[in-house]
């Protein structure tokens, strides 16, 4: 398949400070003890989609990324990481690579995506209807529920998108991310005009895997300097401008708006009945080359219900995915659970009458004191808990020591960790290396914590 | 509590009626609009021949086939006109009246639909769910499952209060209009329950954007926008909607208003929801336009059995169907020279002379057409006189009108009732003839269709009179002259040519029965492009979806940020103009009086000018030349000296001090950073000029 995929993996994401630190980038978060990035590129791999862009901000993240990437996938992949400066934007992380960029169109992943979605679907969607753009929607995340999370709240929650489609669902018609979710919302009568009903839905959300046509998308990242993100600008814009592509401007006068005119009557009396007949006469008054092209299609493809598809953007959906990655869709986490539904490596040690629940993971080399209890939660490598701990819906990253009698709840607890006796921490998050003296209470929801408080 | 009055009054009338109420129906007999002017000055709309039947007849005739048992008729305008046809008409005698019974409700004082309907509330006739429709409304839809959804959901939700009947009708794409010659109406519809949620009519053209409210969104998941649904202005509708136009006493018109209302104002949380129907025909006579067309679907047989050889709808005798689509009643006398073309009509007593040539028209009774006359796409009424050597292209002649030998008529003109036209005469297009004068008063914005004996309308002296003695001037000018109300139709002409003004004639055109020309359309494709353009531009200068929204990994970012980072931006750049100025030799106290109104406007506080104020000097400090650090250094404290006075305006406090120093350091470590090594050497000199106290 004549693909390029660029991963875009992000730095140290503001949002998740304080799960991200320079030693470990956004796209290393582990996620059920593997970093988050292995999952797209897991699944790049298994579309055989091979030749990756992994586009990482800031150089010592890209050493990181990129280290870790030549040292897991070797002989699997063929990877580049490009270092880009923070800050820059989707948009600008991708005008930094274009000049890597060769394949006729080319796939952008957004590097926290965890999905099974194949790629491959996505992309062949965007060739079936020779698309400018195609983008994979999904439902939005439930996010939030725990034990006792009642449903139809936590639905509220979720409002990522405003996306409009055709009547077929295949070409996307009106898109409205970020901020502009919360405003009016402003449909452009022309294009209604053309498809003659429009579905507009608020219940899917964009999942950050765009298939692009990159002529097109060359010259939109040229053209607009102004644009900073593929989402809030380039997705939008080229939706936008669908009906009167400004990607090439026509400059012959009158006779060319003429027949771009004809062509959107055209358009609009046999896109209902036929997209794919649209494609091909399209593709007819286009005379195959870009620049005589007035319209452009846009189009999606959204994941069925069955299909899991979260974005690891922030702390609360960290959480989520690690709950769901071992529980509800634990297919995605590629380990083989045990018959109570969980997963204890081996060489991780129990104590007498300790307890480790279904929905679990305990990596290697961790160890756990007597009468412990552990719930729906992910324990990472080389921990030492003591007695009388308490971990429920709940990460614990790599070698935290915790201390005996401590409660952990829906708290995040960082790489290197040390918590002292009897500490109670709720909903916290607490940074790598941090030392959390003795009987500490802490029932906030705390974002996180800063310094002078150790 | 409305609804339970009627219910209870209704109830003692007539107890045994409380197990099944008839199905009623109100029947509006008056379009309170002014689109069929002049013809509506004397005449209801509803009894304007629709090929040779009273629309009305149409109506009612439908509202008998779906089991609608009683009718109220409600009429206003020329109420006595219908009043004396209806009680001719078969409707009200009584074998045909075995279950179908109706009744006039009369008001002279109503405006509106919205009147209309208060009228019928205090009148307490409604006892259930009824239909209510336009006595203008050409359908053969089956409402057995409407009406039964209707009820459904009335059972479960008693706040659906209404049931629209829509239809599948595109819009063409250049002219933005269907082919009923009405404009397109966005709705939005919930998918699912097919709910009512968004209504836009009279869509603003320039306006190229349709906004939807946050909340709309926000409470629904989904939601599908049309524009390829026509609005067949059939309801069903439950009593509330009666009592609701009592409540809110300025509801009008019944969209505009009523429907908008109860979407927007989300009254009582009332509901509206729609009914599509697929096969069937329903459609509203509104305009010209859709008086053609509608014309011409009855012809082609779409309205069946609605159609003119079927016997119904009180005409009097059966037109036969020949090839062609060529209806022809019994008693026409036809020249053998004359042709009746496709798809035409032709009434009873019609004489047609030799060499006359009549296609896809509509002819009335007893109607005289003299030799070597061509007609097209024209409506000609009843008793219509027509001289030899005519032409007519998609006209509207009403009843008696005598046209003399050679009179053309253009595409689009309407005559009306006993206009008489001189010889020779050339009728421009587009025109209105009536031998009524235009009223001067021109209703601005509710049309009402007020011409009954109680408007003072038509109180000029002797129509005919004063038409003859203006027919003593010259015939010449012929065009419409804005201003003067009358113009001549010819010696011996009888009528005055209805003025329109510049903004109507711009929109005649839309909603005329002749076609839209072709050089209107391309006009308007090429309008429409230079739109799109201009939307473009205006989409990319306002960053419609956050393009200035700075969005590092993808993650939501509030918008609030970018937009106060570009004040403080701007206002540093006007500071820095105005001391540009001063510098150039404006008056210090007037470069302090910019600065704090600048200070205002943007509103920023003192310790920003003072930041801005010293970011200025500093950069017109750098901006001297020097060629190593002392200089520079020399040349800084001169300006800092120079302009103390001026920065101490701003400096009353520590907190401005204080912003000073952060700026330096701002300055020195991104803007200029020249000053770097100077760093300690500037802020001694600082808090020795007493501008910051160290």
């Amino acid at each position: 398949m004549d693909f390029q995929v660029v991963v875009l993996a992000g730095g140290a994401s503001k949002n998740l400070t304080p799960l991200v630190s320079e030693e470990i980038p956004k796209a290393l978060l582990p996620v059920a003890n593997r970093p988050v990035l292995s999952y797209v590129l897991e699944l790049l791999e298994s579309s055989n989609l091979k030749d990756l862009i992994v586009v990482v901000e800031g150089s010592d993240a890209a050493l990181r990324v990129g280290g870790w990437i030549s040292g897991a996938y070797v002989d699997r992949l063929h990877v580049e990481v490009a270092a880009v400066p923070e800050d820059i934007g989707t948009a600008g992380a991708l005008r930094a690579v274009a000049h890597h960029l060769t394949a006729s169109d080319i796939l952008v992943v957004s590097g926290d995506l965890v999905t099974d979605v194949p790629p491959g679907v996505v992309a062949a969607t965007h060739r079936r209807h020779g698309a400018v753009v195609t983008a994979l929607l999904c439902d939005t995340p439930i996010s939030g529920i725990s034990e006792t999370g009642s449903k139809d709240k936590a639905k509220k929650l979720g409002r990522y998108n405003i996306v409009g489609l055709d009547p077929t669902r295949q070409f996307l018609l009106l898109i409205a991310s970020g901020a502009e979710v919360e405003k009016d919302t402003r449909v452009q009568k022309s294009i209604l005009g053309a498809v003659g009903q429009m579905e507009i839905r608020a219940d899917l959300m964009d999942a950050h895997m765009y298939a692009l046509k990159r002529s097109v998308l060359q010259e939109v990242l040229d053209q607009k300097d102004s644009f900073h993100s593929i989402r809030q600008d380039v997705l939008p814009y080229l939706v936008r401008s669908q009906l009167r592509s400004e990607v090439a401007k026509i400059e012959e006068g009158w006779n060319t708006t003429i027949t771009s005119k004809t062509n959107l009557i055209w358009l609009s009396q046999h896109r209902e009945i036929a997209p794919s007949a649209f494609h091909n006469g399209h593709e007819l008054d286009a005379n195959g080359s870009l620049s005589a092209q007035s319209t452009h299609k846009c189009c999606a493809y959204i994941a069925g219900k069955n299909k899991y598809c979260a974005r690891l953007n922030s702390i609360q959906a960290f959480i989520d995915i690690n709950r769901d990655v071992v529980g509800e869709a634990s297919h995605l986490s590629g380990y083989s659970f045990s018959a109570q539904n969980n997963v204890v490596h081996p060489s991780a040690e129990l104590g007498s009458k300790t307890t480790v629940g279904p929905q679990c993971m305990l990596a290697e080399g961790s160890k756990l004191g007597d009468k412990c209890s552990v719930k729906r939660s992910v324990i990472g490598r080389h921990c030492r808990i003591g007695s009388n701990v308490k971990i429920v819906n709940s990460v614990v990253m790599n070698h935290v020591t915790i201390e005996d009698g401590c409660l952990v709840q829906g708290s995040i607890i960082c790489s290197n960790v040390h918590l002292q006796e009897r500490c109670v921490l709720k909903d916290c998050q607490v940074a790598a290396l941090w030392k959390v003296p003795q009987s500490w209470r802490l029932k906030f929801k705390l974002s996180y914590l800063l310094s002078g408080f150790v | 509590m409305g609804p339970k009055k009627v219910a209870r009054s209704a109830s003692s009338d007539d107890p045994e009626e409380l197990a099944r109420v008839p199905l009623q129906a109100v029947l509006l007999a008056d379009s309170f609009a002014t689109k069929f002017r002049p013809i509506t000055l004397e005449r209801p709309k509803v009894l304007l021949p629709l090929v040779n039947v009273p629309m009305i007849e149409y109506t009612l005739a439908w509202l008998e086939s779906v089991g609608v048992e009683e009718v109220f008729v409600f009429c206003c305008a020329h109420s006595n006109q219908v009043k004396d046809y209806l009680n001719k008409s078969q409707w009200t005698k009584p074998p045909s009246s075995f279950s179908f019974s109706v009744s006039t409700i009369e008001s002279h004082d109503a405006i509106s639909a919205g009147d209309a309907l208060r009228v019928i509330y205090n009148r307490s006739v409604i006892r259930g769910d009824f239909i209510l429709v336009s006595g203008d409304t050409v359908s053969n839809m089956d409402l057995t499952q409407a009406l039964e959804e209707h009820k459904d959901r009335r059972k479960k939700d008693p706040l659906a209060v209404m049931t629209m009947v829509i239809k599948h009708a595109k819009p063409s794409s250049t002219t933005l209009q269907t082919r009923l010659g009405t404009d397109e109406i966005i709705m939005g519809i919930h998918p699912e329950t097919k709910e009512l949620l968004y209504y836009e009519d009279k869509a603003d053209h320039l306006q190229r954007v349709i906004l939807l409210d946050k909340t709309l969104l926000m409470e629904n998941p989904a939601l599908r926008l049309h524009n390829d649904k026509q609005d067949c202005f059939i309801d069903i509708c439950s009593p509330e909607v009666l009592s609701l136009f009592t409540d809110n006493f300025d509801y009008q018109h019944l969209r505009r208003h009523f429907v908008k209302g109860l979407l927007v104002d989300d009254i009582m949380g009332y509901k509206i929801f729609t009914y599509e129907t697929h096969a069937s025909y329903a459609a509203r006579v509104e305009n010209f336009r859709s008086y053609d067309t509608i014309s011409k679907d009855i012809i082609q047989r779409w309205t069946y059995p609605f159609v003119p050889d079927v016997q119904y709808l009180g005409i009097g005798y059966q037109a036969k169907l020949e090839r062609q689509g060529i209806y022809r009643a019994p008693d026409v006398i036809l020249s053998r020279s004359a042709h009746v073309g496709a798809f035409s009509f032709v009434g009873n007593g019609t004489t047609i002379g030799d060499h006359s040539h009549i296609s896809t028209s509509v002819i009335g009774q007893r109607c005289v057409i003299g030799k070597n006359v061509v007609i097209e796409s024209s409506y000609i009424w009843d008793n219509v006189t027509i001289e030899d050597g005519c032409k007519l292209s998609h006209a509207l002649v009403c009843d008696g009108v005598h046209l003399r030998a050679g009179v053309i008529l253009e595409s689009g003109v309407i005559l009306s009732f006993k206009v008489e036209v001189g010889q020779k005469l050339v009728i421009p297009a587009y025109s209105k003839v009536s031998v009524l004068p235009q009223p001067c008063k021109q209703d601005s914005d509710e049309e009402l269709e007020y011409a009954d004996a109680t408007s003072g309308v038509i109180e000029s002296p002797s129509i005919t009179s004063v038409a003859n003695a203006r027919n003593q001037d010259l015939l010449s000018d012929m065009l419409d002259v804005p201003g003067s109300d009358a113009n001549k139709v010819g010696i011996s002409g009888v009528g005055y040519i209805w003025s329109v003004s510049e903004a109507e004639h711009d929109e005649e055109w839309r909603f005329s029965i002749a076609p839209i020309p072709k050089e209107k359309l391309e006009k308007f494709s090429h309008s429409a492009h230079d739109d799109n353009d201009e939307v473009n531009h205006d989409e990319s200068s306002i960053p419609a979806s956050g393009e200035l929204i700075p969005d590092s990994d993808g993650t939501d970012f509030d918008g609030g940020v970018g937009e106060d980072y570009r004040d403080s931006a701007d206002f540093e750049n006007e500071v820095e103009a105005t001391f540009r100025r001063a510098l150039a030799g404006v008056d210090v106290q007037n470069v302090i009086l910019e600065i704090s109104s600048l200070r205002l406007s943007y509103n920023m506080s003192h310790a920003d000018c003072a930041g801005a104020l010293f970011y200025a000097i500093m950069k017109s400090a750098s901006d001297i030349s020097y060629s190593n650090n002392t200089e520079l250094s020399a040349n800084t404290k001169m300006e800092i000296n120079k302009w103390k006075n001026l920065l101490k305006n701003y400096i009353k406090s520590q907190d401005e001090e204080i912003e000073v120093i952060m700026k330096f350091e701002e300055i020195c470590l991104e803007t200029i950073r020249e000053f770097r090594p100077l760093f300690t050497d500037v802020s001694m000199w600082l808090a020795q000029t007493s501008i910051a106290s160290g």
